[in-house]
């Protein structure tokens, strides 16, 4: 059976949005292979609600791996569970989402699979007459796209950008099977030990998740002027990001830095305040679906990117538009 | 990894030479970088690898060695890393080698760390700058069967047993202690760079660097370079990533551009509610 699985990932028991951005793609794919889409989770203490959301938006399947010792996430167990599920079940296609979890599971699980694996996918498809996934991505900061396919292993293998596509509607109607999986006692078994996790580090920031991103450059110039973007973010309900310089120069935490040497974002909308937009900044941002740009200088290759571009001091233009918004959403109430 | 421990600490760090991405120029009509003419450079996000096994060795001794998959000129990047301080390096370069997709690099460069002798912890970059996959450090870990630890910020606490780290994920900081021998991927959060020495670059051209072909280690042919690689390129297409979107310039009526900008978010609907 041919198969399509989608690895769900949830955090306390919740189910994140990506997990539904997975089901949208696999369906895509089930539908035009005539197959059916399974959804896998591993973890513990998910509810059945939250399991039965995963049929109700798109799976036809889910495979529950609940072990206490696999709540938190272990490379080394959650890959040797998966393999075993896999090697049983025979998937043609496996797709994971492009986080800190994905993108460690995944080449580990390609490994013992002999798999081909294809890193932070932005489109997938189904080559006519082979049945291959063609597996698109940006490379080299964005400045290509290549598009791969595995044509002689098996499971075909993918990590999928967060924020790369939208969930399909919820369907309460939708009717599917819910497996409850029990672990292997020896898969459990690891050499990493999870100690805890600390959330409560001031600065953390979760920006790939975010729908709207404010970003500053070398151009706020000090540390105390992030004020005037986080005062502009709580507007727009948005995360605030950080250009390479401003982290460099001890202005914002490393959480937040955008591009080649920190995090890849694709917000609905994407505010970029003093920052020029070097070749590593403008790789973290190119899949923004919508770019502003607020900077001085008339030739910062940001505003040639940008849907929006201000020439202007982003100290005037800013606090102007944190005023405006502000304003706006009284006059709504 | 105590310090005055008996068994001294060996610590590997793979690393790539890839174009550098600093001083390139930007083509305005399509938004994409002009390569022709970018040196090769240690890829940056090895830097804060080697930087973190560095200091890992200053506080409780041993080795740090570089190893490096690539053409033979990928011998610079290997020099560069021990200008920085490191022990020493290994070049795997064969054209067997050539194509490989990141399954089939981790597999030879298994071999190789395996040829090294293997070690007590790897330490490797979080990605690549070209590639951009963050494969190759968690495909090594699989074929060397070692525990692993990807997006590590710091290091809390090592010793002969074992080692504690915090790894960034998005829900926050989460730590881990891992057994001997393990394999880390680091992040840029670890550790400021160090810039190589003057006695460190005159060591690095005294040093010499053994050179690994497929023939030096116990490898399938069936597995490397282009034909051993699961996955294959199909096309490659350049996108046009400049948006020639709206520009206004401020000239002193800040009031006016945030006006235009704000009528732009709404035709967007990216700000809700009407206009006052």
């Amino acid at each position: 059976m041919s198969f399509i699985w989608t690895i769900a990932e949830q955090h306390d028991g919740e189910l994140k949005a990506v997990s539904f951005e997975l089901l949208a793609r696999g369906r895509a794919l089930a539908d035009a292979l005539d197959t059916r889409l399974a959804s896998v989770l591993i973890g513990a203490e998910v509810s059945e609600a939250q399991l039965q959301e995963l049929v109700v938006r798109g799976a036809d399947e889910v495979y529950y791996i609940e072990d206490r010792r696999l709540a938190e996430f272990v490379c080394e167990s959650w890959s040797n569970t998966l393999a075993t599920l896999v090697r049983q079940y025979q998937p043609a296609v496996i797709l994971a989402a492009a986080t800190s979890t994905g993108r460690t599971l995944m080449p580990h699980l390609a490994v013992k699979l002999n798999a081909g694996l294809t890193a932070d996918c932005t489109e997938l498809a189904i080559e006519a007459g082979t049945d291959n996934l063609l597996q698109t991505r940006p490379a080299i900061g964005g400045n290509i796209m290549a598009t791969i396919k595995t044509p002689d292993n098996r499971p075909q293998m993918a990590t999928v950008r967060p924020r790369s596509t939208v969930p399909l509607p919820r369907d309460p109607q939708r009717a599917g099977k819910i497996i409850r999986v029990p672990a292997d006692e020896a898969e459990v078994e690891t050499r990493v030990r999870v100690l805890g996790c600390r959330t409560d580090a001031e600065d953390f920031v979760n920006l790939e998740e975010a729908e709207v991103v404010v970003a500053g450059g070398k151009g706020m110039k000090r540390a105390e002027n992030f004020a005037l973007l986080r005062d502009l973010a709580a507007q727009l309900d948005a995360m605030v990001g950080a250009s390479r310089d401003a982290v460099d120069r001890g202005w914002i935490g490393y959480p937040h830095q955008i591009g080649l040497s920190g995090k890849t974002i694709s917000p609905k909308l994407y505010i970029g305040a003093g920052i020029s937009g070097s070749i590593q900044h403008l790789a973290g941002i190119k899949t923004a679906e919508t770019i502003v740009s607020v900077n001085r200088d008339p030739d910062a290759p940001l505003h040639s990117i940008a849907d929006f571009a201000i020439v202007g001091d982003l100290f005037e233009v800013v606090p102007e538009l944190t005023r405006r918004l502000k304003a706006l959403k009284a006059a709504e109430t | 990894m105590l310090a005055y421990q008996e068994k001294p600490v060996k610590i590997i760090v793979p690393i790539k030479q890839v174009p550098e991405t600093g001083n390139v120029k930007m083509d305005p009509q399509t938004g994409t970088m002009i390569r022709s003419g970018a040196a090769a450079v240690v890829n940056p996000l090895d830097l804060y690898a080697i930087e973190a096994a560095l200091r890992l060795r200053e506080r409780h001794g041993g080795s740090v060695t570089v190893v490096s998959m690539g053409p033979p000129a990928a011998i610079k990047a290997i020099r560069e890393a021990i200008a920085m301080g490191c022990d020493g390096g290994v070049l795997v370069s064969d054209r067997k080698f050539a194509g490989s997709d990141t399954w089939a690099t981790s597999y030879t460069l298994a071999a190789a760390i395996r040829w090294m002798g293997g070690s007590d912890l790897i330490v490797a970059g979080e990605r690549a700058t070209d590639g951009d996959t963050a494969q190759v450090g968690p495909g090594l870990a699989a074929w060397l069967d070692v525990p692993l630890a990807t997006y590590v910020a710091h290091i809390t606490h090592a010793s002969e047993a074992g080692i504690s780290v915090e790894r960034l994920t998005e829900e926050g900081y989460q730590q881990v202690e891992l057994a001997l021998p393990a394999l880390l991927t680091v992040v840029k959060e670890i550790a400021t760079v160090r810039l190589p020495t003057l006695r460190g670059k005159k060591r690095a051209r005294q040093t010499e660097v053994p050179l690994l072909t497929a023939a030096d280690l116990d490898l399938d042919g069936a597995r490397l370079g282009l034909k051993g690689s699961p996955t294959k390129v199909v096309k490659i297409a350049r996108p046009k990533v400049a948006r020639g979107g709206e520009r206004v310039a401020v000239n002193g009526d800040p009031a006016a551009a945030v006006d235009a900008l704000i009528a732009f978010l709404e035709q967007r609907q990216l700000v809700t509610g009407g206009r006052q």
